[in-house]
């Protein structure tokens, strides 16, 4: 019998991409689509445990009052789980050891960023070495991107796709590494899947608005060294049909949205590998 | 005790946001400054450990890989001048309030030693400037003085070791119980008074009810058990102005009023809601018969019509001008954040799924003395952008269409006009979604925010002119967050059938939501001393009509209120059982075991007495322009795309989400480089299906200086075809009407006020007349009559302004459109005919003209055609199609063309047309109902089979060359313009 992939949205507190997350996951052919509430979580009623596939979506997590997902990566490191004798941190700590698969989108990311998840060196989910912080034009932009793909890379999402046009939609997207040696580092271990580029997809992009926030060698997105936990800041849950595209009206498209491979990538890897 | 947490920018990492504040200290006050660099303070208020501060510094509120901070100690090292703006007391601080609920979780609960967390920003200012510079910059641009306090610290004088001493803005205050009562039985002299002392803005007539009511013998027996006597209290008094303001009771638009035409005839208009608004609804759903989709209109917070068979559909439109003036940033969040929560408190509640926004500003490049008490243009636009940025992105529903007029009257009151759309299911736990009911003894639960002293008088405030005593409590900030909480919550609730009757505190606070809401039950009975306060010293009669956001108040049935309670608490949100409904027929509030107000609920709603007025219509007579054709109609073009009222908004627009929910379908930004400007917008709220909403609105008021009748005829007409462009269709469209006036009533201070009330009747004419004739019934709408300014000898009025918006539903989102050129070779057509109608054009504001030829709208002839397009989209046959509003059809093919990265050859002789014989009036009249549009040679001969009958022309084609090559009505070349140039003229005027 095939595996069952059940798959986990979690919401709450200000995050707002959870609906199209869930659809994502849906069309991807995961047989159980979660959307679930932090507090369900906090108060034990879900439990990450029960889950191969979890989705961190877009949003503001408490307004990004303190910076963005600082508050909300906060709760995750010190919220007690309500009759448990642990905090939430510990499982999503034992899903990462179990194998499974993470996804952070946008305000998802810079959660997995500032929880110290990503890049994840050396097996060290606690410390942080990178961030997304203010884009260079000082504001928040809606814009679509082109996305050059490193098929080098170990990331599980990005395999086989060829390149991606997703739309950004944040104020705090540009990436900066710690130190020159954590950014050698991303990049000799290929831990850069994603990054901006233009619409010919052959460079990586530096100038604005090809790159959108300033981010540093033009990085959208990165993943840990297994390729299992992946966090990029452009959206692909917000290009599931041809309709979404901002040309549809005047390009010849296939039905199918180019973010949604992304998607099918972890739920066929979920099936395959049987985690 | 308070402590000082201070973090800033790593040496080598850009400060964004300070170098926006540079820019703009240099660019908007002309000052020379060398950098201005930002820190982040938190003040905490406590009994922290040296220890626990340096975790929390380190922890929650900084980035260690970007920042570094200070305890105690101050950050700033060298600088000329920092300027430091914190909140006043009393203002909602979300920062502050998110960094208490981090440390509180970091250090677990230390509930006893931290009490408060309040934060301030410093700007750090290298430059060789004066004090009184730096005053200039904090009070021109840094700090809102109602809301915010500064401080400027000289750099001279600076110790880094000793930094600055902590400000702690805690409101104080104690709990008592006030309650005053006021006499009424006085002379009318002194019952204006009263009403003008504490902005009840009741007239004599009103006030006079009270009085009388007071008079009645068995009342004031009735009161005499409770405790009362036969003078009102405060609570009362002040329950019954905002239930009777003009905002809540729209008394202008109830009013019986007798109107004079322009040949002196007269006649009466009794309630111009009943006669044209509702009258035209009611008209058209008998008509519809079976197929009337029509669910709730006009009785709920929102207007509610069918989707499909699973789901309905709710919108409303709100303004929020008053707010806005004084305060833009906060003032605009609250509009958004406050008109979510009227679909969302529509029935047993809506998911929201899209905003709309509609600016009305003064110029930004204005540059005359500001009159007292005005902010810079420049600085509402700012302010209200990124109010309506963080409130609309914040609450994830995407901003997907909207618009900015400019003209300088709108320098004494901008208009913020928010929309918000919402999606329920038909049926939740077997009763119909779009319904309320409650039943004596339900409990009255408030859920959400806590109540404070923001936003008093608000409802009364907004029914007033901008004066000198307009209160600063009627400014308030909105929180997107705790409102997203509680939304969240609310539809679990819903879905769990935990209560039956939702609705929010808006204008009004309290007494409006539950007087509102105990009609259903016919009475309530309710204790203000249950109500959580965010801080104490308030009066009853403030916790009562307080305006504090992110609140909703609910009827949840007695065996629920257990597991609603129980889910809050779980879900991290507020909610308390404040009394309960009853039968009594009487509003009956106490603080603890006393009476505070008693009223009957009769009086309460149907006391107000009906206004009587006058309105006298005499046409203004305009100079009629006299300036010659110009020689050069290529630059003609690029000055008409550079007009504030035509150029391109997309630095707007980019800074709000548009797609957030996925069903994004026609984005605001179309085209072959994503920046056209896009008619409509297309979403599908149902991710699995391909049926889909058209959102669409039309303003025009300058065409009000002519003819009100007219503008109001020109707006629905714009709103309309806006969302034929795109694909709409008039079979199911429903119509918001939102008024925004300045002062009609006649007076000693609005000595034309019967002109403007005739002005306002006309509009509503030509509003019943054309919703009637287009099959779209209005389902909710919205008035704000006072739009004026009066300080000293200046009043600054708005010109009369109606907003239309249309919300239609799409069978199949994959045969809409949109507006750009799509492929050379294709055919141009000029859809609608062309006539001299430049009064009240951008072309003649242009050369400082008003005229007299409004355009006016022939709905019978428009109709045939928006059908017949309709059928031609529908049947794929057309490439592009958009709608020529301001600066006519010049504007609307350079648009066509540059949008899709295309030149165009068009012939004007070819242009349907009658009574022209200049070619500025050709290109730049502003006649309604007209497209242009693009179709593939192919669908020529099915494509003008089905127009049949309709003015139509072919009069071009789409070229692979990027030239706009216009001839002439003689047959020369008018007009050879790179589309780049076209683009570039209208990309720059607001790129900022």
């Amino acid at each position: 019998m095939p595996k069952r992939v059940k798959s986990i949205v979690i919401t709450g507190n200000g995050t707002n991409c959870e609906m199209e997350m869930a659809h994502a996951c849906r069309l991807a052919g995961s047989d159980e689509v979660d959307i679930v509430h932090i507090s369900m979580l906090l108060y034990g009623e879900k439990s990450l445990d029960d889950y191969h596939f979890l989705n961190l979506p877009g949003g503001f997590l408490d307004g990004d009052d303190l910076g963005s997902a600082k508050a909300g990566a906060n709760r995750i490191l010190h919220a007690k789980v309500k009759g448990k004798s642990e905090i939430l941190y510990d499982q999503f700590t034992r899903f990462i050891a179990q194998g499974k698969l993470i996804l952070g989108v946008c305000n998802g990311f810079q959660l997995l960023v500032k929880l110290g998840m990503l890049p994840g060196f050396d097996g060290d989910y606690r410390t942080q070495t990178v961030t997304l912080t203010f884009n260079d034009s000082g504001r928040f932009e809606d814009r679509w991107v082109y996305l050059w793909i490193n098929h080098d890379s170990p990331c599980i999402f990005t395999r086989d796709i060829g390149e991606l046009y997703l739309p950004v939609r944040h104020g705090e997207g540009k990436f900066i590494t710690k130190d020159e040696d954590i950014l050698e580092r991303l990049h000799d271990s290929r831990q850069v899947p994603v990054h901006y580029s233009h619409h010919d997809y052959v460079d990586i992009a530096m100038d604005y608005p090809a790159n959108p926030n300033g981010s540093i060698d033009g990085i959208a997105g990165i993943c840990n060294s297994t390729g299992r936990i992946f966090g990029l800041m452009p959206h692909p849950e917000a290009y599931l049909h041809c309709t979404n595209h901002p040309r549809w009206t005047r390009e010849k498209l296939p039905e199918e949205g180019m973010g949604l491979d992304i998607f099918r990538n972890a739920v066929d890897f979920v099936r395959r590998e049987n985690i | 005790m308070a402590d000082r947490i201070e973090i800033g920018f790593k040496e080598d990492i850009r400060d964004a946001h300070g170098e926006k504040i540079k820019k703009r200290i240099v660019e908007h006050l002309h000052i020379t400054v060398a950098s201005v660099k930002t820190i982040e303070v938190h003040t905490i208020e406590g009994n922290l450990t040296a220890e626990e501060l340096a975790m929390a510094a380190a922890g929650p509120l900084s980035d260690p890989i970007i920042q570094g901070f200070s305890i105690n100690s101050g950050l700033a090292d060298r600088f000329d001048w920092l300027i430091e703006v914190g909140y006043r007391p009393g203002v909602t601080d979300n920062v502050g309030k998110t960094a208490k609920e981090a440390i509180e979780l970091l250090l677990e609960n230390p509930s006893d030693r931290l009490w408060g967390v309040y934060t301030s920003r410093q700007y750090v200012i290298e430059g060789p400037i004066s004090r009184e510079d730096a005053e200039r910059i904090a009070s021109s641009l840094l700090a809102n003085d109602l809301i915010e306090r500064s401080t400027i610290v000289d750099g001279k004088s600076w110790d880094k070791q000793k930094g600055m001493s902590p400000h702690v803005p805690r409101v104080i205050g104690e709990d008592h119980l006030v309650v005053e009562e006021i006499d009424l039985d006085v002379s009318d002299n002194i019952l204006l008074n009263i009403s003008s002392e504490r902005v009840l803005a009741l007239n004599l007539d009103e006030m006079k009810a009270l009085r009388n009511y007071l008079r009645n013998e068995t009342i004031l027996e009735e009161r005499k058990k409770m405790g009362l006597g036969e003078k009102m209290t405060d609570a009362e008094l002040e329950c019954l102005a905002q239930t009777w303001s003009e905002h809540c009771k729209h008394k202008i638009f109830n009013a019986l009023i007798t109107y004079e035409d322009e040949r002196g005839l007269r006649r009466d208009v009794d309630s111009l809601f009943d006669s044209y608004i509702r009258r035209s609804t009611e008209e058209i759903r008998k008509s519809l018969g079976i197929h009337d989709w029509c669910l709730s209109v006009f009785v709920d917070n929102a207007g509610v019509v069918k989707f499909n068979d699973d789901y309905n559909l709710v919108f409303k439109v709100e303004t929020h001008n008053s707010p806005s003036a004084l305060d833009p940033y906060g003032g605009a969040l609250t509009g958004i954040v406050g008109v979510n929560r009227d679909p969302f408190g529509t029935g047993r509640g809506a998911r929201l799924i899209f905003n709309t926004d509609i600016f009305c500003f003064a110029p930004p490049t204005y540059d005359k003395p500001l009159p007292k008490r005005i902010l810079h243009p420049r600085r509402i636009y700012e302010g209200v952008r990124e109010g309506v940025e963080h409130g609309g992105n914040k609450s994830g529903i995407p901003t997907i269409t909207g618009c900015i007029v400019f003209d300088e009257r709108f320098l004494g009151k901008p208009l913020v006009y928010c929309g918000t759309g919402g999606i329920m299911p038909s049926v939740v736990n077997g009763v119909p979604a779009h319904t309320k009911e409650i039943f004596p003894g339900d409990a009255v639960i408030m859920a959400g925010g806590r109540i404070g002293k923001d936003g008093i008088h608000g409802a009364t405030f907004s029914s007033e002119e901008l004066h000198e005593g307009s209160p600063v409590t009627a400014v308030q900030i909105g929180d997107p967050i705790t409102q997203k909480k509680m939304t969240d919550f609310l539809l679990i609730a819903r879905d769990r059938g935990l209560y039956r009757c939702i609705t929010d505190n808006g204008a009004g606070g309290l007494s409006s939501s539950v007087g509102e809401t105990a009609r259903l039950s016919g009475g309530c009975e309710i204790d203000l001393k249950k109500a959580p306060l965010k801080y104490p010293g308030l009066n009853p009669w403030e916790i009562l009509i307080s305006e504090s956001q992110e609140r909703m108040t609910l009827a949840v049935p007695p065996g629920k209120v257990d597991k609603f309670l129980e889910l809050a608490r779980m879900m991290g949100v507020e909610a308390t059982v404040i009394g309960r409904y009853t039968d009594s027929g009487m509003f009956h509030i106490l603080y603890g075991e006393k009476t505070v107000a008693y009223l009957k609920m009769d009086f309460l709603h149907s006391g107000v007495p009906q206004m009587r007025l006058s309105a006298k219509w005499s046409p203004p007579v305009h100079p009629e322009p006299d300036f010659p054709e110009p020689a050069d109609m290529g630059q003609a073009l690029k000055d008409m795309l550079s007009r504030l009222n035509i150029c391109s908004k997309e630095s707007v627009v980019r800074q709000y989400d548009h797609e957030v929910q996925g069903g994004s379908v026609i984005k605001p930004l179309v085209g072959t480089s994503n920046d056209g400007p896009s008619d409509a917008a297309v979403i599908r709220p149902v991710l699995d299906s391909f049926e889909g909403v058209v959102v669409a609105h039309g303003i025009c008021p300058r065409y009000g200086d002519i003819d009100t009748y007219h503008m109001a005829a020109c707006a629905i007409d714009e709103a309309i075809r806006n969302a034929i462009a795109v694909g709409g269709s008039l079979t199911h469209m429903a119509g918001l009407d939102n008024f925004c006036w300045c002062d009609p009533v006649q007076s000693e201070k609005t000595p034309d006020g019967a002109y403007k009330l005739a002005q306002l009747v006309r509009a509503n004419e030509a509003l019943y007349d054309y919703t009637s004739s287009y099959g779209v019934p209005c389902i909710s709408g919205k008035d704000s009559m006072k739009n004026d300014y009066h300080i000293g000898n200046v009043k600054i009025s708005i010109p009369p302004t109606l907003l239309f918006s249309t919300m239609g539903k799409i069978e199949d989102v994959r045969k809409t459109i949109t507006m750009d050129a799509k492929n050379p070779g294709d055919l141009v057509y000029v859809m609608g005919e062309t006539y001299p109608e430049l009064g009240g054009s951008e072309w003649y504001a242009m050369h400082g003209y008003i005229g007299n030829q409004v355009p006016k709208v022939n709905a019978e002839k428009a109709k045939k055609m928006y059908t017949a397009l309709h059928m031609a989209i529908q049947e794929g046959l057309v490439a592009s199609c958009h709608d020529c509003s301001d600066g006519g059809l010049g504007v609307a093919l350079a648009e066509t063309a540059f949008a899709g990265g295309l030149g165009m050859a068009i012939n004007c002789a070819h242009v349907p047309s009658s009574g022209i014989d200049r070619d500025d009036t050709l290109l730049f009249s502003e006649s309604q109902s007209r497209f242009v549009v693009t179709i593939p040679p192919p669908a020529k001969e099915m494509f003008e089979a089905l127009m049949e009958g309709a003015a139509f022309s072919h009069v071009g084609t789409v070229l692979s060359e990027g030239l706009l090559k216009i001839d002439g009505i003689r047959g020369t070349r008018i007009v050879e313009e790179d589309i780049g140039a076209l683009k570039a003229a209208w990309q720059k005027p607001l790129d900022f």
